[in-house]
């Protein structure tokens, strides 16, 4: 019972993580109506910013977060003017194939420059051990980190101009625009912010589990099914939704084989659609 | 791609509601357009007999399964507006049931491919029903869902030997007169599935039923405001859709010799499916024929050259953006608007 109870446990920590890739993916769909189909792309890309990071300078995976977060909203804002931006508002295969073949270009070169073998990021850090289960202190310190992110996502989105910008915009655009917003840079501000979450998310990833160029797919399912539980464009939803798939691959786990996962996951993920197209966590009215 | 789509759908309009069968068949055989696909299969079939040339058929066989894929993807995409990712599962899954029933049950490959066919319409339909209540970008994610949930069951169903698939003895093809014979038997089928795909493309569009799934294309509640009944017309074309890849995939994956699943259900195919849409010409006939020969090429040119081999994939994604930002209509949309006697012969 309590080896069912830390797979729980151990599922809610990198649930967190995952909570906090879809949170850039659920960002960029609210404000704009765009499915970042490079979103798994991007998350590679934080995996290898921090590698490198690590690699160069010998400092510890956790201090290069911030760094990852500035280079993350500068890659999202040269996406966003280069392929988004003529895409807004066209029909939705157009946004879609526009990002997925950003999405084409990033693995390709990615391959081309690293190879499709393994990575890791070597981090230890002491664990947490109650009656023989050990909590790794690599997950605590990831669930740690996604919920400090998430929460400061929360004040800037609620307290600040900027913020409150965004979220005018995501709400009515024209509205926004006829109040003196600029709403170019302001969907350009958010792409670039929603590319920096996942960024982050996929170097706390890469501190967790070995990663290569190819990872960011599984990760970027993940991250839909993620939004579909927690609604759409809703960040508060989209932690609660990671955590709660965190939630079913542990419990999943002690009694299916791992090859089985991502049956429970995708069944899950279709129900979901089909039963609450709206979320199963989302509150308020989108 | 919108202008040409509504322009088609006025024409279509023009026609009377109510013909008999015959009626029917006689109004088609009277249009140029459907001997230019019966012209261009039985080309593409006698080609490499003529030439004798074993390598030409190869890749003939390849680009007749993308005009396959890209055809029936088209149904969907091009004149429902539904954008469904995940169309190589229909693919695969026909590819696993036909080399399943033609290995394990030895029941003739003909046979098993259109059970496979069959059955992923009917599951396709039943599933329609369901998934298609979903709009714009949430049927695309179902979509790619579905693909994934189907790839990681059959990677674990043993009967169809789990992860390492069905590997076919040479035994398999003795009822087709030995290996040589039945690599050609497969490639004269296939390219037949492909004759079938356009026209089912062309009459689709030239029907009453057409006009109603353009309509959903067009504006989907504007479309049952005015009685199109959308549920039901949404969950057929969906199963159309289906039926000739899932055919396509049990002849190839029965030449091939091979099926697993990391073959069968690839989502990347999928995406190139619908390049070669727009590559071509979404909402068109001819569009996606065209969209799926230059993609051949492109890729075969892009594997063998020296430079591009590992770039292959960053100079899709290239070719992508640059049609979907600048060229949305796809050659033949480019086209069209500049020549407009095209409209009759290129459909």
């Amino acid at each position: 019972m309590i080896g069912i109870l830390a797979s729980v446990i151990d599922g809610v920590l990198v649930g967190a993580v995952y909570g906090l890739a879809a949170m850039g993916l659920t960002l960029i769909w609210g404000v704009m109506n765009v499915i970042n189909l490079s979103h798994g792309a991007i998350i590679v890309l934080g995996m290898f910013v921090v590698y490198f990071l690590t690699g160069a300078t010998g400092v510890s995976a956790y201090f290069g977060i911030p760094l990852v977060l500035v280079v993350g909203f500068l890659a999202g804002i040269i996406i966003y003017w280069v392929s988004v931006n003529r895409v807004i508002g066209r029909p939705i295969l157009m946004s879609l194939l526009a990002t997925f073949a950003l999405n084409m270009i990033i693995i390709g070169l990615g391959t081309a420059a690293w190879t499709t073998s393994p990575y890791n990021v070597p981090v230890s850090l002491p664990g947490i051990t109650i009656e023989n289960y050990t909590f790794t202190g690599t997950h605590i310190m990831a669930a740690v980190i996604a919920s400090v992110v998430a929460g400061v996502l929360y004040l800037f989105l609620h307290f600040t101009r900027p913020g409150k910008a965004i979220r005018a915009v995501a709400s009515n655009r024209d509205a926004a625009e006829l109040n003196g917003i600029p709403t170019r840079q302001v969907l350009a501000m958010a792409f670039g912010l929603g590319v920096a979450l996942a960024c982050v998310s996929g170097a706390l990833i890469a501190t967790l589990f070995p990663f290569t160029v190819l990872s960011g797919g599984a990760y970027q399912l993940k991250s839909f099914v993620v939004t579909v539980l927690g609604g759409l464009g809703n960040p508060a939803g989209a932690l609660l939704g990671g955590i709660a798939l965190g939630m079913v691959e542990g419990l999943a786990t002690p009694f299916t084989p791992v090859s089985w996962t991502p049956i429970i996951e995708f069944g899950l993920f279709v129900l979901v659609l089909i039963a609450f197209p709206r979320g199963v966590f989302a509150f308020t009215k989108a | 791609m919108s202008g040409s789509v509504s322009q088609d759908v006025a024409k279509a309009g023009t026609y009377k509601p109510h013909r008999s069968l015959t009626d029917e068949i006689s109004r088609h055989v009277r249009e140029p357009f459907p001997w230019l696909i019966v012209i261009f299969t039985v080309a593409v079939a006698l080609a490499p007999v003529v030439m004798d040339d074993v390598s030409m058929r190869e890749s003939l066989l390849l680009a007749a399964v993308y005009v396959i894929l890209a055809s029936n993807l088209n149904l969907m995409i091009g004149y429902a507006g539904y954008v469904n990712f995940g169309n190589i599962v229909f693919f695969g899954l026909g590819g696993y049931i036909g080399v399943y029933l033609a290995t394990s049950w030895h029941v003739n490959l003909v046979l098993a491919a259109l059970v496979g066919g069959i059955g992923v319409s009917a599951l396709a339909y039943l599933f329609g029903r369901g998934i298609l209540g979903l709009r714009g970008a949430f049927f695309a994610l179902a979509t790619i869902g579905v693909n994934e949930a189907i790839h990681a069951f059959v990677t674990n169903f043993e009967p169809w030997g789990g992860a390492t698939g069905i590997y076919l003895s040479m035994d398999a093809y003795e009822p087709l007169g030995g290996p040589m014979n039945g690599l050609w038997i497969c490639y004269f089928l296939i390219v037949v599935v492909m004759g079938l795909s356009l026209l089912l493309s062309y009459g689709v569009k030239t029907s009453k039923f057409g006009l109603g799934i353009l309509a959903i294309g067009q504006n989907e509640d504007a479309a049952a405001v005015l009685g199109v009944p959308t549920p039901r017309y949404k969950a057929i074309i969906y199963a159309i859709s289906g039926f000739f890849p899932a055919v396509a995939g049990g002849l190839y994956f029965f030449k091939s010799g091979i099926i697993e699943p990391n073959g069968a259900f690839d989502l990347t195919t999928s995406i190139e499916a619908i390049v070669m849409i727009m590559l071509g010409g979404a909402g068109t006939v001819t569009g996606p024929v065209i969209g799926a020969f230059l993609y051949e090429e492109l890729r075969g040119f892009l594997l063998f050259s020296e430079t591009f081999s590992h770039l292959q994939l960053v100079l899709a994604g290239v070719l992508l953006l640059i049609i979907v930002l600048f060229v949305p209509g796809g050659l033949l949309g480019w086209l069209r608007a500049r020549l407009p006697w095209l409209r009759k012969w290129l459909q």
